[in-house]
């Protein structure tokens, strides 16, 4: 199959010697999910050529379920990004509309399970990165708890935010391959050991489900939020409770996302140097200078921005007013989620604010595509897991429904969207 | 100016490698010291991208121990921080260290300061980091310089102890050291004799004057020299009307000199936060579990109630844990004629030859026997220190020395009786009328050459108290 979307930056097809419920189903990889003996560049000039000697958990998970690795997959540079236009190996085309973007930064993985390539592929997210191309590609897509999956071999962008997760063509195949990778993995101190049984039945009936009012607010697409409302009402239809919750700090949640993922960036990304991996420096230069070289012409434009608003938020003089102040807004904003969600089962809004941009416009101005995380984010930043839904289609595009569970919750809410599928 | 201030300010950050089987952050083995470059490496102490760190629990343990050792108080809980800065040797661009909640803080070690007296010095903290690679400089001018980097080093769990500026003089510094050495023997926590093993960072300035830190210093000599060239710097600058800057400096182990650190290299910022991917540890849920064996001090305090020691002979045989189990195992033939062979005679032997004192150690029996031979009097003091050093060197030299028993017989030194040397000191009173004449004006100690002479001509045989017995004696006093 020709790869009209440019959803991968490489095609593989290399076989799990396991077998089990992912035997013989091919699986796409994001680019930035480390797989030995294939190239892992991040979609990064500054890691061509680096083939990881290693398996990250979740592809040694897969291979021992007989899973078919089918390519590595096109992002954002690092995962920095909403489009997957930052990529040094040109943006994925929306299936849905080629003139549109897929979303991001796991572009490529939506695309190539909307696109009809692969059923199932993996995806990370860090401040929506699974979510959001699941919402503007008409798939479905999860983000677990943070821990639940190990980060072993992912490559990392912000380390306290991300998560592997699912992007699926429907909820039962995330819920499969959601249990393949949860569960605990020693070479992750962060991981927790609550695997997933896989066992997904629709079940929504007596459950109260929060909207947040700050999630239908300034800036979301009046299309958007009416496909969204309609959605809960067909989830209320089904027997759950509908009830108004409000998340006062989600306010602080862009700015607190933002100052901590450069921050964490702004430290992973020093270790791309040339020395070891990646393009080789001139030899003839002072190590200092050599690595500039390296770093200057192998980091794309929004990589390198958000090196430096990290290294200057880090810097004497200005880590208390930027990284401390950020990790206060994290345990306001994990408060609120976690009083909303002791009343409520799950919470339920839009995942995106507004559907598929036109490819080329949201880069121009890197603040309004830092704005398209705002739905998204705010999950990242509590801990909790959430999943988009395909729920209809405005502006002929499609539209995700996001529902977001307690801690460790995804049980019910994977219960919760499979019940919404099968009734749509 | 004479009656200028010029009181030493000494602090220390000191650096040792903990003794661990496996790194810090993965499970490389630790003991990579007689393998090839770059063997004892894994994705996680090469930095590669998406490897993550696992502690080592060991290092934890080991360094909890070095805390309660040192009287520090634990907090709750210590959290493990990223200090971010570029260098060939550091593969993740950030060291994984301990910043605003180390694992112990205060806590004091005790010394003597250079009257003799006991002193205090407190410490400020104790953490756990890991180790860079190593950098191998090569090549040279004719065919250009290159640099290798090794990184078996990488992730080598480091315990760094930080004292308060109290030292007052290189001697004091290094006696710190050697305290804080054999502490960390006696926790089964380090080896001193890996090389690189140790590493200092010391602060030194002159009273009401800038201080200047010296940066890794890699041996116990080193830091006393170092800190020796830079007390005479800084006091000529100041008596020449310059002023100390503010400044980094590099010791030049070769030379004994320390010069100024570039400003680049130091101009670092190295924007700490906490590293996510490590949870904090309950520091305080493991200090309970920790027991103690028997410490220096501990073991010095013994030596002396059990055997009778002085302090001092107790305090050299503490300082070193080796020494302290060796004169343990030979204190039986006589605890005091044991410990004076230890620490006056056998040590100064051993560093005469650069030797260590395991290879005395494999053969303590036949040490004991030596004891037993100048115990007994077969043979006198004089006879034994020859004998030990023919056994010493038979045992550097071949590895399976010539007992000292036998070594007596074959050079025939068994003791005789003054009697029989009766002939050879009137030989060699009557070669020395002037040391008899300096003896009878009242020159003290004049006899003493007259003694040596016949201790010489006796090839040691004899016994220098007889002698003077004997002499006095032809003198008629």
């Amino acid at each position: 199959m020709t790869d009209i979307y440019n959803a991968y930056i490489n095609t593989a097809e290399v076989k799990g010697s396991g077998s089990g419920i992912l035997s013989g189903v091919r699986v796409s990889i994001k680019d930035n999910i480390s797989t030995k003996d294939i190239e892992t560049t991040c979609a990064s000039k500054i890691l061509k050529g680096y083939i990881p000697p290693y398996d990250a958990h979740v592809i040694t998970r897969l291979k021992a379920e007989g899973a078919i690795i089918a390519g590595k997959t096109n992002m954002d540079e690092f995962g920095m990004g909403s489009t997957t236009e930052n990529s040094a190996f040109g943006p994925t085309l929306n299936p849905r509309d080629v003139t549109r973007v897929p979303g991001g930064s796991s572009g490529g993985s939506a695309a190539a399970v909307a696109g009809g390539l692969v059923s199932m592929a993996l995806g990370s997210d860090t401040g929506g990165s699974v979510r959001c191309p699941a919402a503007w590609c008409g798939v479905v897509g999860l983000k677990p708890s943070y821990g639940r999956v190990s980060r072993f071999g992912l490559i990392a962008y912000a380390n306290s935010f991300e998560q592997i997760g699912p992007m699926t063509t429907n909820v039962r195949d995330a819920a499969k391959l959601f249990s393949v990778i949860a569960g605990h993995d020693p070479k992750d101190s962060t991981s927790v050991n609550k695997p997933y049984d896989g066992n997904v039945v629709p079940e929504i009936s007596g459950k109260t489900i929060g909207i947040p009012k700050e999630y239908f607010g300034e800036g979301v697409d009046a299309g958007v939020s009416g496909e969204v409302r309609k959605a809960i009402g067909k989830l209320e239809e089904l027997g759950a409770n509908i009830v108004d919750v409000s998340l006062p700090s989600m306010k602080y949640a862009l700015p607190a996302y933002y100052v901590t993922c450069t921050c964490e960036a702004s430290s992973n990304l020093g270790r791309f140097d040339g020395v070891r991996f990646g393009p080789e420096p001139e030899m003839n230069l002072p190590w200092h200078d050599a690595y500039t070289k390296v770093r200057e012409a192998g980091f794309g434009g929004e990589v390198r921005r958000r090196i430096l608003l990290g290294t200057f938020a880090l810097s004497a003089g200005y880590y208390g007013k930027y990284y401390v102040k950020a990790q206060h807004a994290k345990q306001l904003i994990a408060k609120d989620f976690a009083a909303a969600l002791q009343t409520c089962d799950m919470l339920a809004g839009p995942t995106m604010p507004n559907i598929a941009p036109k490819i080329g416009e949201l880069t121009a101005d890197p603040l309004q595509m830092y704005q398209a995380d705002i739905l998204t984010v705010p999950v990242n930043i509590a801990g909790i897991p959430a999943i988009s839904v395909p729920c209809g289609t405005a502006h002929k595009m499609p539209v995700g429904l996001q529902l977001m569970g307690r801690m460790f919750g995804e049980e019910t809410i994977l219960n919760a969207a499979l019940a919404y599928e099968e009734a749509v | 100016m004479a009656d200028e201030d010029f009181t030493v300010i000494i602090g220390l950050e000191v650096h040792c490698q903990l003794d661990t089987a496996s790194k810090l952050f993965c499970g490389c083995s630790a003991d990579f010291r007689a393998d090839a470059p770059n063997t004892h490496v894994c994705p996680v102490c090469l930095g590669l991208p998406g490897a993550m760190p696992v502690l080592n629990k060991k290092a934890i343990e080991y360094a909890l121990k070095v805390a309660k050792a040192l009287n520090c108080r634990i907090p709750e809980e210590g959290e493990f921080c990223r200090k971010n800065y570029f260098y060939p040797d550091l593969v993740k661009a950030y060291q994984i260290t301990m910043g605003d909640n180390p694992l112990a803080l205060g806590g004091y070690i005790e010394i003597e300061d250079d009257a003799g007296n006991p002193k205090v010095v407190n410490l400020t903290r104790i953490h756990v980091e890991e180790d860079p690679g190593r950098l191998v400089h090569m090549g040279n001018k004719e065919r250009g310089h290159y640099t290798l980097v090794d990184y078996n080093r990488s992730g080598i769990p480091l315990i760094e102890m930080v004292t308060e500026p109290e030292l007052s003089s290189p001697k004091e510094a290094r006696r710190l050291l050697n305290k804080l050495r054999a502490t960390l023997e006696y926790l089964d926590v380090f080896d001193p004799e890996k090389e690189g093993s140790i590493r200092v960072d010391a602060n030194i300035s002159i009273k009401g004057h800038e201080r200047v830190e010296i940066k890794n210093i890699s041996s116990y000599k080193g830091v006393e020299k170092a800190l020796t060239f830079e007390i005479t710097r800084q006091k000529n600058l100041i008596r020449r009307g310059g002023t100390i800057s503010r400044e980094t400096r590099h010791f030049q182990e070769g030379k004994g000199t320390t010069t100024s650190a570039r400003s680049k290299e130091v101009a670092n910022d190295y924007r700490y936060f906490p590293e996510p991917d490590l949870p904090v540890i309950r520091v305080s849920d493991w200090v309970e579990k920790i027991a103690l064996p028997e410490l220096p001090d501990a073991r010095r305090d013994r030596f002396m109630s059990q055997y009778g020691i002085a302090v001092n002979h107790a305090r050299t045989l503490t300082g070193d844990l080796h020494l302290a189990e060796f004169y343990e195992l030979a204190a039986p033939v006589g605890a005091q004629i044991t410990a004076s062979w230890v620490a006056d005679i056998l040590i100064g032997e051993l560093n005469y030859r650069d030797m260590p004192l395991s290879k005395v150690t494999s053969h303590a029996d036949q040490f004991k026997e030596l004891v037993i031979l100048v115990r007994d009097k077969t043979i006198t003091d004089k006879a034994g220190v020859d004998v030990l050093r023919v056994w010493l060197d038979s045992l550097h030299e071949n590895g399976s020395p010539e007992s000292p028993a036998a070594i007596v017989a074959r050079l025939g030194l068994i003791r005789e009786a003054g009697e029989s040397f009766r002939g050879i000191v009137e030989k060699i009173l009557a070669k020395n009328p002037q040391a008899i004449a300096d003896h009878k004006a009242g020159k003290k100690g004049a006899l003493n050459f007259i003694v040596g002479q016949v201790m010489k001509e006796t090839k040691g045989k004899s016994d220098p108290r007889e002698i003077h017995a004997m002499i006095a004696e032809i003198l008629g006093e």
